[in-house]
């Protein structure tokens, strides 16, 4: 097997953390997992990138200046579409500057090298715990279920997701939703 | 696992501040931020993560508030933990897996000593120039 993220939770939490630093201040991310087909979606409304960014940011050895300014390598995109391109899955980008990015891939779920999804819970509650006002929201679906989940919301009841008690009750919270899921 | 809703959340919550309001009341001083940069993730930074939040709020730490960050630019000694505490230096520590989150739980911010042998010091020159 070729080098690939471990997880696909790794895969998305790379493409939301470039929604983060993109400015964005509202993320959906779509995760659907059934029998055939691992299907993900990242919708931005960050700054968005040209046709000649969008083009680089699949080249590992670009990164965008500001983030790191003296750094040539960047592997979000260009390992999501190592991994695709591995187990018969696909990805596309696609971005408006000013508007938004959005960031789509789907693996095959009975390929030998598709990723196992990884721990959903522990990679949102990572991304929510990253500094900023934007809000992160996830639906999840399955062929049966689906739960649906925001940044604000958690938020909003628990005060803060910053103090450890409130992020290890966020963190039950999340994965009482996984774990209650109907496949 | 039933699912839990907003609500028991809420309510879960509401337990467990007056519990807290018990214990401590005083300032957020400290911080805890974990790298999660592709790098981290790929070493363990969520276990650590947990570890980290699990063993403050065992230890009914209230002063500290817990963040991720991206990439720090040491990629090489990943997981990368870094700590702010009052009165001490701003230290990164590298090579953080579960086991030594809870040490530095235990040894810096609570026992306000520097761990040994994971110190980083600052970050990568690319990240702060």
């Amino acid at each position: 097997m070729i080098p690939v993220h471990a997880t696909v939770c790794d895969t998305l939490a790379d493409l939301v953390q470039n929604s983060i630093e993109a400015g964005a201040l509202r993320i959906e991310l779509d995760v659907y997992t059934g029998p055939d087909a691992i299907r993900v979606r990242v919708a931005d409304n960050g700054k968005g990138m040209d046709r000649e960014t969008l083009s680089k940011a699949k080249d590992p050895f670009y990164s965008e200046n500001g983030k790191h300014n003296h750094r040539r390598v960047g592997l979000g995109l260009p390992l999501l579409y190592q991994t695709a391109e591995a187990v018969n899955g696909k990805a596309d980008v696609q971005s408006t500057p000013g508007k938004g990015t959005t960031v789509v891939f789907e693996f095959d779920a009975n390929h030998i090298d598709t990723p196992p999804l990884g721990d959903l819970p522990a990679t949102l509650l990572g991304l929510m715990t990253f500094e900023g006002a934007f809000d992160l929201i996830l639906k999840r679906e399955t062929p049966k279920d689906g739960y649906r989940v925001s940044r604000g919301e958690l938020a909003d009841v628990l005060g803060n997701l910053t103090e450890p008690a409130n992020l290890i009750l966020a963190r039950d919270f999340l994965r009482s939703q996984e774990q209650g899921l109907i496949y | 696992m039933a699912k839990l809703t907003l609500n028991d959340l809420r309510k879960l919550r509401d337990e467990k501040q007056k519990t807290m309001a018990k214990r401590d009341p005083s300032n957020k001083d400290a911080q805890v931020i974990v790298g999660m940069g592709t790098c981290g993730i790929a070493a363990g930074a969520k276990e650590t993560f947990n570890a980290i939040i699990e063993e403050l709020d065992a230890k009914g730490i209230t002063h500290v508030l817990v963040r991720q960050t991206g990439c720090m630019g040491l990629c090489h000694s990943e997981p990368t933990v870094e700590v702010i505490v009052p009165n001490m230096p701003v230290v990164i520590y590298g090579n953080v897996d579960a086991e030594t989150g809870r040490q530095i739980v235990h040894a810096h911010i609570i026992g306000k000593t520097l761990v040994d042998n994971h110190i980083c010091d600052k970050p990568a020159m690319d990240i702060v120039r």
